[in-house]
C-alpha cells in the first residue's frame, strides 16, 4: 500500500465564478475547456453521452480516501467494467460504481428528454464541469471555482430507413472512438489538477458522498438550442446527494 | 542522474515501473480475450491493488511478462512490447497491433516519485483501459471463436513494426515523466486487414517467426496441464457453483489463452473429422464469442455440459475420450457402456476442489482453463451443437426433443441417455428416456444459470433464488385433509346460519336499499 504524505494546503489557482452562475458564462481564467461534437440519431443520444461522460469520469475519479493519523492517507480501489452499447457499434469502460452510473444516467436522461422536447431542432450541448469549493466567510456563500469544463455538442439527425441506421451505428461508433482518443490525449497532458486536500478540505475538492469511489467535485448542465437558434438555458445542479435523496 | 534521486525514491520508482509494466500487459491481454471485464470498486484499500485500480492478474500472463522482462525494466532502447495477432482456423495469421511501453531520455527531476509519478501512472492505466476498447482489434477479439483466435506475444527490446503492414496508425495512450526518463505508452495498429497467406510452415519472413513465437508463448503457458486432465477437471467443476470472483476473473482470461493453446494442439492433430481435445467444449466459445450475450453461454452450456460432453467417435488422444466419459460419470453415477475409467473418486475429489472452495491456484487454473479448450476445433459435433444451441434460451425451448434432453429441468443429469445433447450422432444409449419422474431434488443440484444472471456480485443469485422458490410448500387451505374437515363442519353449521340470516332479513333489506 502506498501511503501518501500529508498534502499541502491547496492554493487557489484558477479564476473565480459564483457557484450557481449561468452555465453559458465563459469559463473562468485557467479553467481548461474542451469541446467535443457528435452527430447522432435520437436513440443513440443516451449511450453516446454516457460513453463520453463515463470516460471522463473514469480519469477523474479516485478510490475513497482514508485519512490516518499524522495526516497521511490511503486510497481505495477503483474497479472498472465494460459497457456495450445497444444502438452504437461501440464499447467503453466505466467506473464500477452504480451510484455514479445512476447519477449520470439521470442527467443524460433529462438532457435527452429536453432534446426531444418542443422548440428544439435537435441541437443542444451537455457540459461536465469539475470545480473546487472555496469557503467564504459569512455572509458570503461558498465559491465554486471550475478547473475543467467538458462540453459535448450534440446534433440529432433523423434517418429515413434501416440501411441508414445501420451505417449510422458504425459511423457513430468510429466517431466515439476518436472522441475517446481525444479525451485521453487531454487527460495525459497532466495539466492543472487540484492539489490533494487535507482531511478538512477533502469535501472542497472531491465528492465524498459515494460509497465506493471518489470523483472530483463535478456538476452537469445542459443547454438546448431552439429552432430559432437562441439558447434556452437550463441549469441542473447535479449533486449526488440530491439524486440519492429522491 | 541517479545522484539527484534518493535511493528510496529510486527503489520506489523501479518498483512502480516494474508493476506498471506488468499491469499494462494484463490490461492489454485481458482486453483481447473476447469478454467483457468487470472488477469491483472497494472503498477499503486492500494493499494489493497497484495504482489503486482493480486489475486482476492472470498468472500466465504475469509469468510471460516476467519472462520477457527477465529482470530488466523498460529503458531507452529497451521497450516492452505486446503484440496482438489474429490466427484463423486455416492457419493464416496477421499481426493486428503492437503496444509499446518505452522510455526516452527526457527526465523530469522535480517530480515527486511516490506521489505524482504514482498517480500519473494510475491515470495512464485508466487511459489504457479506455484505449484498448477503441482500436479495431477489440471488436475482432470480441467476435473470436472457431473461425479465428487472437493471440498475444510479449517481447522486450527493439520495437518491430514490420508485421503491421502498410499504413498502420499509431495512437499514443499517454506519457509520464520521471526523474530517470519519460515513460511512453502507445499502440500501433494495422489498417489493412487483407489477409496474407501465412500458414505455418511457409517461409514468410517476419510473420512466421512471430506466429511461431506466439505459439511458443501460449503453449508454454499451459504446459502444466495436459488437455485431457484439464477437460475432465474443468467440466466437473463447472457443475459446482463457482464463486463469482473466479467466474469473473479466470474464466474470461483463460479463454483467449485456451484458444492459443488449443490452436497449437489442434494444429498438431488437425483433421476435419477428428475430434480434438476438449471437443466437448466446442460449442462454448462460439457461443461465448459469437455475438450472443455473456449470459447465454452460461445458460446454454450449462445443460449441455451437465448433460455431459458427448463422447466422440474418434479420438486422437485416448486420454481425452476417457476423460470426457469420466466427465459424465459423476453426473449420473452410471457408467457408460463404453469404457469408462473408474474415476469417480477422482471426480469427487475434483468436484470438491471447485473454484474457490479449495484448490491451489493451479487447480483453479486448470478448472477454468479447460472449459474453453475445445474452442476452435471444427468438428461435426460443433455444428450439431451449434444447431442445437443456435437459438437463444435454447434450454427453455419447448417440445424440442434434443433440447429437452439438454434441459436439466426435464432431464436431471442422473439419466445417462439424456446427457448427450447430440444423442443421435454419438454414443447414445437410447435417447429419449426422459426421466420426468425425477423430482426436484435432482434439479436443485444442477448449477442452473438463468439468462442475464450475473453470479459475480450477489451472494444469492437468480439461479439460487429460482431453485429455492421453485417448489414452494402447498398452501394449507388447499390440502385435502384440512379441506375435508372444514367442509364437514361447514355443512353442519349451515342450518343454524340460515336461521340467523332469516331473522335479520329486514336489516339486510335496509342495507341493500342504502346501497342503491
Amino acid at each position: 500500500m502506498v501511503h501518501f504524505p500529508p498534502p499541502r494546503r491547496q492554493m487557489v489557482g484558477p479564476g473565480r465564478t459564483r457557484c450557481c452562475g449561468p452555465p453559458g458564462a465563459a469559463p473562468a481564467m485557467n479553467c481548461r475547456a474542451e469541446v467535443l461534437e457528435v452527430s447522432v440519431e435520437g436513440r443513440q443520444v443516451e449511450e453516446a453521452m454516457l460513453a463520453v461522460l463515463h470516460t471522463v469520469l473514469l480519469h477523474r475519479s479516485t478510490g475513497k480516501f482514508h485519512y490516518k493519523k499524522e495526516g497521511t492517507y490511503s486510497i481505495g480501489t477503483v474497479g472498472t467494467q465494460d459497457v456495450d452499447c445497444d444502438f452504437i457499434d461501440f464499447a467503453y469502460v466505466r467506473v464500477s460504481s452504480e451510484e455514479l452510473d445512476r447519477a449520470l444516467r439521470k442527467a443524460v436522461g433529462e438532457f435527452k428528454d429536453a432534446l426531444r422536447g418542443s422548440g428544439s431542432d435537435g441541437m443542444g450541448q451537455i457540459s461536465l464541469e469539475f470545480y473546487q469549493k472555496k469557503k467564504s466567510r459569512w455572509p458570503f456563500s461558498d465559491e465554486c471555482i471550475p478547473w475543467e469544463l467538458w462540453t459535448i455538442k450534440v446534433n440529432v439527425v433523423n434517418l429515413a430507413n434501416e440501411q441508414e441506421r445501420q451505417i449510422c451505428r458504425e459511423k457513430v461508433g468510429e466517431k466515439l472512438c476518436e472522441k475517446i482518443i481525444n479525451i485521453v490525449e487531454v487527460m495525459n497532458r497532466h495539466e492543472y489538477l487540484p492539489k490533494m486536500p487535507t482531511q478538512s478540505e477533502v469535501d472542497n475538492v472531491f465528492d465524498t458522498s459515494l460509497k465506493d469511489v471518489q470523483p472530483y467535485l463535478y456538476k452537469i448542465s445542459y443547454q438546448i438550442t431552439d429552432s430559432l437558434g437562441t439558447s434556452v438555458t437550463t441549469t441542473m445542479r447535479r449533486l449526488i446527494k440530491d439524486t440519492l435523496a429522491l | 542522474m541517479d545522484t539527484d534521486l534518493s535511493s528510496q525514491d529510486r527503489k520506489d520508482l523501479d518498483k512502480f515501473i516494474k508493476f506498471f509494466a506488468l499491469k499494462t500487459v494484463q490490461v492489454i491481454v485481458q482486453a483481447r480475450l473476447g469478454e467483457k471485464i468487470c472488477t469491483r470498486s472497494s472503498s477499503s484499500p486492500t494493499g494489493s491493488d497497484w495504482f489503486n485500480l482493480a486489475i486482476k492478474d492472470i498468472p500466465e500472463v504475469t509469468h510471460e511478462a516476467k519472462k520477457a522482462l527477465a529482470g530488466q525494466l523498460p529503458a531507452v532502447g529497451r521497450s516492452m512490447c505486446v503484440e496482438i495477432s489474429l490466427k484463423t482456423s486455416e492457419g493464416d495469421s496477421m499481426e493486428l497491433e503492437l503496444w509499446c511501453l518505452e522510455m526516452n531520455e527526457k527526465c523530469d527531476k522535480e517530480i515527486k516519485v511516490s506521489y505524482t509519478v504514482y498517480n500519473r501512472l494510475s491515470l495512464l492505466l485508466k487511459s489504457l483501459l479506455a484505449i484498448t476498447r477503441v482500436t479495431p482489434a477489440y471488436r475482432l477479439s470480441r467476435k473470436q471463436g472457431h473461425e479465428y483466435v487472437i493471440l498475444y506475444r510479449i517481447y522486450f527490446g527493439e520495437v518491430q513494426l514490420s508485421g503491421l503492414g502498410e499504413g498502420f496508425q499509431t495512437v499514443r495512450v499517454g506519457t509520464v515523466g520521471t526523474p530517470v526518463g519519460t515513460i511512453t505508452l502507445s499502440c500501433a495498429y494495422r489498417i489493412n486487414l487483407a489477409f496474407m497467406s501465412t500458414r505455418a510452415g511457409e517461409d514468410n519472413g517476419a510473420v512466421y517467426p512471430s506466429v511461431e513465437d506466439s505459439q511458443e508463448v501460449c503453449t508454454s503457458s499451459f504446459s502444466t496441464s495436459p488437455p485431457s486432465q484439464c477437460v475432465f477437471t474443468v467440466t466437473k467443476a463447472h457443475f459446482q457453483t463457482p464463486p463469482p470472483v473466479v467466474t469473473d476473473t479466470l474464466k474470461v482470461p483463460m479463454m483467449g489463452l485456451a484458444f492459443s493453446h488449443q490452436l497449437s494442439s489442434s494444429r498438431l492433430s488437425y483433421q476435419p473429422a477428428a475430434l480434438g481435445v476438449g471437443s466437448a467444449d466446442m460449442g462454448y466459445p462460439v457461443l461465448f464469442a459469437g455475438g450472443l450475450h455473456a449470459a447465454h453461454p452460461h445458460q446454454l452450456i450449462g445443460p449441455g455440459k451437465e448433460g455431459g460432453v458427448p463422447p466422440v467417435p474418434s479420438q486422437p488422444a485416448h486420454g481425452t475420450q476417457a476423460d470426457q466419459e469420466r466427465m459424465c460419470t459423476p453426473l449420473d453415477g452410471v457408467h457408460y457402456s463404453a469404457a469408462t475409467p473408474s474415476s469417480s473418486e477422482d471426480t469427487e475429489t475434483v468436484s470438491n476442489s471447485s473454484e474457490g472452495k479449495c484448490g491451489s491456484p493451479h487447480d483453479l487454473l486448470e478448472t477454468i482453463f479447460v472449459r474453453k479448450v475445445g474452442a476452435f476445433v471444427n468438428k461435426p459435433i460443433n455444428q450439431v451443437t451449434m444447431a442445437n444451441l443456435d437459438i437463444p434460451f435454447a434450454m427453455f425451448a419447448p417440445k424440442n426433443v434434443e433440447l429437452e434432453d439438454n434441459d436439466p429441468m426435464v432431464n436431471p443429469p442422473d439419466s445417462p441417455e439424456t446427457e448427450s445433447p447430440l444423442q443421435g450422432s454419438l454414443h447414445s444409449e437410447g435417447s429419449s428416456g426422459s426421466s420426468t419422474g425425477n423430482t426436484h431434488d435432482d434439479f436443485v443440484m444442477i448449477d442452473f444459470k438463468p439468462a442475464f444472471s450475473k453470479d459475480d456480485i450477489l451472494p444469492m443469485d437468480l439461479g439460487t433464488f429460482y431453485r429455492e422458490f421453485q417448489n414452494p410448500p402447498q398452501l394449507s387451505s388447499l390440502s385435502i385433509d384440512i379441506g375435508a374437515q372444514s367442509m364437514a363442519e361447514d355443512l353442519d353449521s349451515l342450518p343454524e346460519k340460515l336461521a340467523v340470516h332469516e331473522k335479520n332479513v329486514k336489516e339486510f333489506d335496509a342495507f341493500v336499499e342504502t346501497l342503491q
